[in-house]
C-alpha cells in the first residue's frame, strides 16, 4: 500500500538500493588492527627484552641457563636456580590447585543445591579479584607463620629422612612448598571458574544418557562429564600453569629468596619472576641489568615452552577409544 | 486396585490371566491384547515447580507390545514417559503424586532406588548421544561395564548380541575400536538403541527417537522396534503420527497434560472415540 502510494519506496527486494560495502571494509580493518597489535605488542616485548639482555647473552652464553650461582661481588650469574624455582612452586601450584578447583566445579554444576550455586560462584571470582600483594601479606603473616609450626615442623620431625623433607627449615616458614601453596591459592579462582564454564558447556544430553543407563551421580561424572570435558579441563589447567609461571609479588613475599637449589621443598628458594622484582630496582652496574633482562627472557621462554609442551600432552591424549570406561 | 494390579503383574503362566476391568483404570477402553501389564500408572501427576505436567493419568501398558505415546507439543507425552524410568526427577522442582507399578512394584516406592529403576528401564533419546571419548565397543558395553561386569567373553558376547538386535553389527564389525561419534546419524542413534540393549533392560523408552533422522535412517530404526517387540516391551514418544500407527499396538493420546484416550492404535487412528483425538489424528489442530 505505501508503495503505491509512494513510488521513490522499493516495491520489490530488486528495486532497494545496492548494499553499502564500506562498513563490512572498515569493520574488517578494524578487528585486523586489534589482532595485529597483539602479534606487534609480542615483538616488541622480545626486543626489548633481547635488546636488555644482550650484554648478559654476550658475556654467558648458553651457560647462564645451567649455572647454579648468582654472585653479584664477582658478577658470576646463572638462571638455573630460579628456573628450577619457577617449575616447583608452579608444579606444587597446579598439583594442589586443579584437583580443588575440578572438584569446586563439579560441585557448582552438578550438585550444589541450586540456590547456593550463584552466590558461591561470585565468591569465587571476587576472590579471583585479591590482589596480589593483598595474598602475599596474608601468606607472611597468617598462612607462612602456621605452616611453620605446625605441618613443616611435623613433617620435618618424622619425615627428614626424606628428602624432599629434609631439613634445616626456616623459622620464617619461607619456602618453596609455602610459596607453591600461595599460587596455588591464587590460581584456584580462575582454574575453577574456566572449570565451571567448561562443564557447564557439557551438553545435558550426555548427562542424561549415562543417567538412563542407571548411572549413579559420580559414575555420571566420571563418563559423561569429565571424560567430555577432560579436553577443556587440561586447558583450563594450562591457563592456570600459565598465572602460576608468572606469578611475582606474592612468590617474593614467602619464597625465601635464596638462589640455591635444594632437593627440599621445606628450604627457601627463589622464582625468575620475582627475582627481576626483587633486584631490579637495586641492580647495581650494567650487567646485573643485562642479566636481570636475560632472566625475563628465560621467564618469557619457559612459559613458552611449557604452554607447547601441555598443548602437545592435551592433543596426544584426545584418541578416542583408546581409553577404557 | 493395588491388589489387583499385583495378580495381573504376579501371575505364573500356569494362573489364569484376569481380565482387563473396563474402565476402572483407563478412560478408555483397555487394550484388548494379552494382558500382561508393563506398567500401571496410577492416578500419576507430576509437577515442575507449580507447573503441572501430567495430570491424574491412569494408564496401563501392556508388555511385549509397543505403546505409542502421541500428542501436541508440550501436552506432557515426554514427561509421561520419562515418569517411567524416573528420569524426570533430574529436572530440578519436579515432584508427583500417584503410582507407577510395575510387576506389582511402586517405582516410587520409599526403598527403590533411582537408577535400579534406570537399568531396568532402558531409554534412547531424541538426538543420538553416544560418549565422544568412547569407541563403538566401549559404548555399547558401558552399561554393564559400570555394574562390574569384567568377563571379557561374555562382554564380547553382548557387545555382538546387542549390535545385532540394533542391526549395526555388520555395518561397524570391522570397526569397534572407533569412536561412536564416527558414525553417520541413524547410525549413532542404532548405535544408542544397542547401548539401552547391552545391559537386557526389561522394557525400551524411546524419547522421539527419529526425529533427528533422515528418513532412510527412520525406516530402519522402525523395523528395529518392529524386530524388538517380541522381546521387549517399547514405549516410544512420537510426534509423527504416520509412525505411531506403523510401528505400535496401542497408542495414547495425550493433550495438556492429561490421557485423553487410549487403546489399539488401529481404532485410535481409525476410529476415536473422543473428539479430541478424531481431531488430532485427522490433522485439525496440534
Amino acid at each position: 500500500m505505501i508503495t503505491a502510494s509512494n513510488p521513490s519506496l522499493p516495491a520489490t527486494a530488486a528495486d532497494l538500493p545496492e548494499p553499502k560495502r564500506w562498513g563490512d571494509r572498515l569493520f574488517k580493518t578494524i578487528t585486523f588492527l586489534s589482532a595485529a597489535m597483539v602479534g606487534v605488542g609480542f615483538l616488541l616485548v622480545a626486543y626489548v627484552l633481547i635488546q636488555g639482555a644482550w650484554p648478559a647473552i654476550k658475556l654467558y652464553g648458553w651457560s647462564f641457563l645451567s649455572n647454579t650461582h648468582w654472585n653479584p661481588v664477582t658478577d658470576n650469574y646463572g638462571a638455573l636456580p630460579f628456573i628450577v624455582g619457577t617449575l616447583v612452586t608452579s608444579l606444587i601450584a597446579l598439583l594442589i590447585a586443579v584437583p580443588l578447583s575440578v572438584g569446586t566445579a563439579i560441585f557448582l554444576t552438578d550438585l550444589a543445591p541450586l540456590w547456593m550455586r550463584q552466590p558461591l560462584t561470585s565468591v569465587i571470582e571476587m576472590l579471583a579479584a585479591v590482589p596480589s600483594v593483598i595474598w602475599g601479606l596474608w601468606g607472611l603473616f597468617v598462612l607462612m607463620p602456621w605452616l611453620h609450626d605446625v605441618p613443616y615442623t611435623w613433617l620435618n620431625k618424622h619425615f627428614s629422612f626424606i628428602p624432599l623433607f629434609a631439613g634445616p627449615i626456616e623459622g620464617s616458614g619461607a619456602c618453596i612448598l609455602t610459596a607453591g601453596i600461595i599460587v596455588a591459592i591464587m590460581i584456584l579462582p580462575i582454574v575453577t571458574s574456566v572449570s565451571r564454564e567448561i562443564l557447564r558447556s557439557v551438553p545435558d544430553l550426555q548427562r542424561e544418557a549415562a543417567y538412563g543407563l542407571g548411572a549413579t551421580r559420580w559414575e555420571v561424572t566420571r563418563i559423561a562429564v569429565l571424560s567430555y570435558a577432560r579436553r577443556g579441563l587440561m586447558g583450563a589447567a594450562v591457563l592456570g600453569l600459565g598465572r602460576a609461571l608468572g606469578e611475582t609479588m606474592a612468590v617474593t613475599m614467602v619464597v625465601g629468596n635464596s638462589p640455591k637449589i635444594h632437593a627440599s621443598l621445606l628450604q627457601p628458594g627463589w622464582t625468575l619472576a620475582s627475582v627481576i622484582a626483587n633486584q631490579f630496582g637495586e641492580a647495581s652496574g650494567e650487567i646485573q641489568r643485562s642479566v636481570l633482562y636475560e632472566i625475563g627472557l628465560v621467564l618469557v621462554g619457559v612459559t613458552i615452552l611449557v604452554n607447547i609442551g601441555a598443548l602437545i600432552l592435551i592433543k596426544s591424549i584426545e584418541t578416542p577409544g583408546s581409553r577404557r570406561t | 486396585m493395588s491388589d489387583q494390579a499385583k495378580s495381573v503383574a504376579d501371575s505364573s503362566p500356569s494362573a489364569p490371566t484376569p481380565a482387563p476391568q473396563p474402565g476402572s483404570a483407563s478412560p478408555a477402553s483397555m487394550p484388548s491384547a494379552k494382558a500382561e501389564v508393563a506398567f500401571d500408572i496410577q492416578d500419576l501427576s507430576i509437577f515442575y515447580g507449580k507447573t503441572q505436567a501430567i495430570k491424574n493419568v491412569h494408564l496401563q501398558i501392556p508388555a511385549m507390545s509397543v505403546t505409542a505415546i502421541i500428542g501436541p507439543s508440550g501436552c506432557g507425552k515426554s514427561t509421561a514417559l520419562r515418569a517411567l524410568n524416573r528420569m524426570h526427577e533430574l529436572t530440578p522442582g519436579a515432584r508427583h503424586t500417584g503410582k507407577i507399578l510395575m510387576k506389582g512394584e511402586d517405582l516410587y516406592g520409599p526403598h527403590v532406588d533411582a537408577t535400579v529403576v534406570r537399568r531396568r528401564v532402558g531409554m534412547v533419546f531424541q538426538k543420538s548421544n553416544p560418549f565422544p571419548t568412547l569407541s563403538i565397543s566401549e559404548n555399547v558395553l558401558v552399561g554393564l561395564r559400570l555394574n562390574g561386569v569384567r568377563d571379557k567373553a561374555f562382554l564380547n558376547q553382548r557387545l555382538e548380541e546387542s549390535l545385532r538386535m540394533s542391526a549395526l553389527w555388520d555395518e561397524v564389525k570391522d570397526s569397534l575400536n572407533r569412536p561412536g561419534t564416527s558414525l553417520s546419524g541413524g547410525q549413532q542413534q542404532r548405535l544408542c538403541i544397542a547401548r539401552a540393549l547391552a545391559v537386557r533392560p526389561e522394557i525400551l523408552l524411546m524419547d522421539e527417537p527419529c526425529s533427528a533422522l533422515d528418513p532412510i535412517a527412520t525406516a530402519k530404526v522402525e523395523e528395529l522396534i518392529h524386530a524388538l517387540k517380541s522381546q521387549y516391551t517399547v514405549v516410544i514418544v512420537t510426534h509423527n503420527m504416520q509412525q505411531a500407527a506403523r510401528v505400535s499396538e496401542n497408542t495414547a493420546f495425550f493433550y495438556m497434560g492429561s490421557l485423553i484416550e487410549f487403546g489399539p492404535t488401529e481404532q485410535i487412528f481409525m476410529n476415536p472415540k473422543n473428539p479430541q483425538t478424531e481431531a488430532y489424528v485427522s490433522g485439525r489442530f496440534g
